[in-house]
């Protein structure tokens, strides 16, 4: 059966035209196709958040849905409107400021460290279950679950080969193609 | 006179909404030279219009006014705002819907004396058999392309349905095929067939899927006696001194208030919005709404028992390439209360894209597990379970104290408590579903809850006596004779099986009996 490369290999011309790419740097060249490779991290240097709430954001988003198989750019993508929209709403900021701070507090108290800089995920994960309630984790988690699933370079990497009709549907490619049973 | 109709034309039939109930209805209408106009709530979007993604379509038809959510039910939990899936759109939910296209059994007519008395449910008997539906069953299978009748033959299986049926074949099932769905196997009635391309909840790019959009509406405005006029919202059904209705105030594309007069109303805005419509026209000659002296619009709200199972196999399955809903399991459909519960369940094939499968799998979860099923996304099958729920007079559609929609009207509140009967039948379709695909091979299955309801059903509900219901067998209000619902709103009782057919059926024979009447001038 026809199966997807899950590899992220996306051709140069359609990686240039895709909106989301262009804040991501373009990596070595691998057999032919273009590799993604971290954009220029927004998390290092947000304008409207401190580092330090970015940082621990950026970590948070990976330990609410960890894919080992994507690098930090898909979550960066995933909440990078977040800067921006501090700067016009202020209780968004104060949300995220506040909330990251006490998620800090909180691991400092228990792990001598920032969130970010647990070493442990599953030392990580537990703080998470204790502020899961709070306002700041809901949000992101309601965001993250639309804002990183529906990046088409996300689709390719789990394996869904998203819009169809523009290439005559499924119907002599592989709708039915399923040979293992 | 020819379309377009004028606002004081008071012989018109107007139709509020153009979906299955409404769209059929004003094409039947058409068809027969009766002058008609329907008011749609919704924009006109066209074949052209529809895109490959979830979210975008879903942001461009849905319906997303206010709504609010009570009661028990996990979809007030997992989806406060949004209780029901339902397009607001020329062509309605047909734009989105999937194409399952099943006769209700003869027994699940007569509910009440199958069942008997079931505790806390308001079931009843309809006013009508198998036998008095099956030649508008018939016409509306053979207008609608439906497959596996007629001498059309089924589409063809796709992965999705390979796994399912692979399952169900060693599990002892017999009674599993590709469905009777209204999607073309092969050309037919002006549109192609299917092309497989696995966004029929999207709007199906080929045309190869019936919807009013492209088939009734189309047909009906050709005849020159029926008007679409979309981005019309009907905000109230107006009447005389004698109670009979006169027509209706609605809120055209710019919010400008517009009054169109008629000489029969038809309401078909599906069912939180048709028993809404009949409420927010509360009148001092009928202060508790419309058409409602037996005190039951709004109530009785049905949205079919539902849940997915979702399975990891550890080979590719790749199940979202193709027909969306072309695969069934029936052999859970009768009736046998040895199992727990009375009513039967479907088993359907059932695809989600990995945007709504990562927002619906498990509504809230997160973490490792999550991540994991989403890593495993292309070697996930999937199966919606579809089955009879229990009326019941406390499930229903009030007007909110406070909230309003964007025309200042009341919103509809959507309260919903499972019936015991519900819980027990879902957690035998759950076991079943798991088993089916345990018998195909499945590492792991996932027992996902309801969606926000796409069935929806009851709240103007069809009876014999008018103190039990609110309308009679022909979908007429018992209380105004030209007062009509014409959509799944006017179901006694839910049945297993999807119900756009039925109200299809239901629309062809209203019509026929909407222009008797008009003959015989009773209307
Ligand atoms: C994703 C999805 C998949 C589905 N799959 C299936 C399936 O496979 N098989 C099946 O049988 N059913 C399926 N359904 C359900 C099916 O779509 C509905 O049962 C059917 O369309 C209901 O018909 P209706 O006429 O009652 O309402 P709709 O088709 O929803 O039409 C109602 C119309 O009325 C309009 N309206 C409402 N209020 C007003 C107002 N006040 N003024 C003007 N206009 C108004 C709305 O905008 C809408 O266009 C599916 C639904 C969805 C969402
Ligand atoms: S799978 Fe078939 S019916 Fe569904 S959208 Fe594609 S062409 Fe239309």
């Amino acid at each position: 059966m026809r199966t997807i490369d899950k590899r992220l290999r996306v051709s140069r011309r359609r990686f240039l035209a895709s909106g989301t790419a262009t804040a991501a740097g373009v990596g070595a060249v691998a057999g032919g196709a273009v590799v993604i490779a971290p954009a220029g991290s927004w998390a290092e240097s947000p304008a409207n958040l401190s580092p330090e709430a970015a940082s621990t954001l950026l970590k948070m988003a990976r330990d609410i849905f960890p894919h080992d198989a994507l690098d930090d750019s898909y979550y960066q993508r995933a909440i990078g409107g977040y800067d921006a929209e501090a700067a016009e709403d202020a209780d968004l900021k104060a949300m995220i400021e506040d909330g990251t701070a006490a998620l800090n507090t909180r691991a400092q108290a228990r792990h001598g460290a920032a969130y970010a800089d647990i070493e442990n995920e599953d030392d990580r994960v537990g703080l998470l279950h204790e502020i899961e309630t709070t306002p700041l984790f809901r949000k992101l988690r309601a965001d993250l679950v639309v804002s990183l699933y529906n990046q088409t370079e996300v689709w390719q990497r789990l394996g869904y080969e998203g819009p169809s009709a523009d290439q005559g549907g499924y119907i002599n490619r592989g709708f039915d193609d399923l040979d293992w049973l | 006179m020819a379309a377009p109709f004028a606002l004081d034309d008071d012989s018109v039939v107007v139709i509020v909404g153009s979906g299955a109930g409404g769209g059929t209805l004003g094409n039947e209408l058409a068809q027969q030279g009766i002058d008609t106009v329907i008011l749609e709530a919704g924009g006109r979007h066209e074949i052209a219009d529809f895109v490959n993604n979830e979210w975008e379509m879903f942001g461009k038809i849905s319906w997303l006014d206010a709504r609010t959510t009570s009661g028990s039910w996990r979809v007030a939990h997992d989806f406060p705002g949004l209780p029901a899936w339902i397009v607001k759109a020329v062509g309605g939910s047909t734009v989105h819907w999937a194409g399952a296209s099943l006769r209700f059994q003869a027994h699940e007519f007569r509910a009440r004396s199958e069942y008997g008395a079931v505790h806390g449910a308001n079931l009843l008997d309809w006013p009508l058999t198998l036998e008095e539906l099956e030649p508008y069953y018939d016409r509306a299978e053979d207008k609608m392309g439906v497959t596996g009748t007629h001498g059309i033959p089924r589409l063809p299986g796709n992965n999705n349905y390979k796994v399912m049926a692979a399952g169900a074949e060693r599990l002892g099932y017999t009674k599993y095929h590709t469905g009777n769905m209204a999607i073309n196997s092969q050309p037919r009635d002006g549109r192609g067939s299917c092309l497989q391309i696995g966004f029929c909840f999207q709007g199906c790019r080929s045309g190869a899927k019936w919807s009013t959009l492209y088939t009734e509406i189309p047909n009906g405005e050709d005849t020159g006696h029926l008007e679409v006029r979309s981005q019309c919202q009907v905000l109230q059904i107006d009447h005389d001194d004698t109670g009979r209705v006169t027509g209706v105030v609605y809120a055209d594309a710019d919010g400008v208030q517009q009054r169109q007069k008629a000489r029969v109303v038809c309401v078909a805005g599906n069912s939180i919005e048709s028993p809404r419509l009949l409420l927010n026209s509360a009148s001092a000659m009928f202060p508790d709404g419309l058409a409602n002296s037996s005190g039951q619009v709004g109530r009785n709200y049905m949205r079919h028992m539902t849940g997915s199972v979702y399975a990891v196999f550890d080979k590719p399955v790749n199940m979202y390439r193709g027909t969306t809903m072309a695969g069934i399991i029936q052999d859970e459909a009768h009736l046998d209360p040895a199992r727990g519960f009375v009513g039967g369940y479907e088993m359907e094939t059932l695809s989600l894209g990995v945007p709504f499968m990562a927002a619906f799998l498990d509504p809230g979860g997160w973490g490792r597990d999550f991540a994991w099923a989403m890593d495993h996304y292309d070697h996930m099958a999937g199966m919606w379970l579809v089955g009879e729920d229990m009326p019941q007079e406390t499930n229903r559609i009030t007007l909110h104290p406070e909230v309003k929609d964007q025309h200042g009207l009341p919103a509809p509140d959507v309260h919903f408590d499972d019936h015991q009967n519900d819980i027990r039948m879902r957690a035998h379709a759950f076991a079943q579903g798991s088993a089916v695909y345990e018998a195909a091979g499945a590492l792991k299955t996932y027992h996902t809850p309801p969606y926000p309801s796409t069935h929806n059903l009851g709240t103007c509900r069809m009876s014999e006596r008018p103190e039990d219901g609110v309308v009679n067998k022909w979908g007429q209000t018992h209380d105004i004779p030209n007062l009509f619902v014409s959509d799944g709103s006017q179901f006694t009782t839910g049945g297993a099986e999807n119900p756009t057919l039925t109200i299809v059926t239901l629309a062809i024979r209203q019509a026929e009996h909407i222009g008797r009447e008009m003959a015989a001038g009773n209307l």
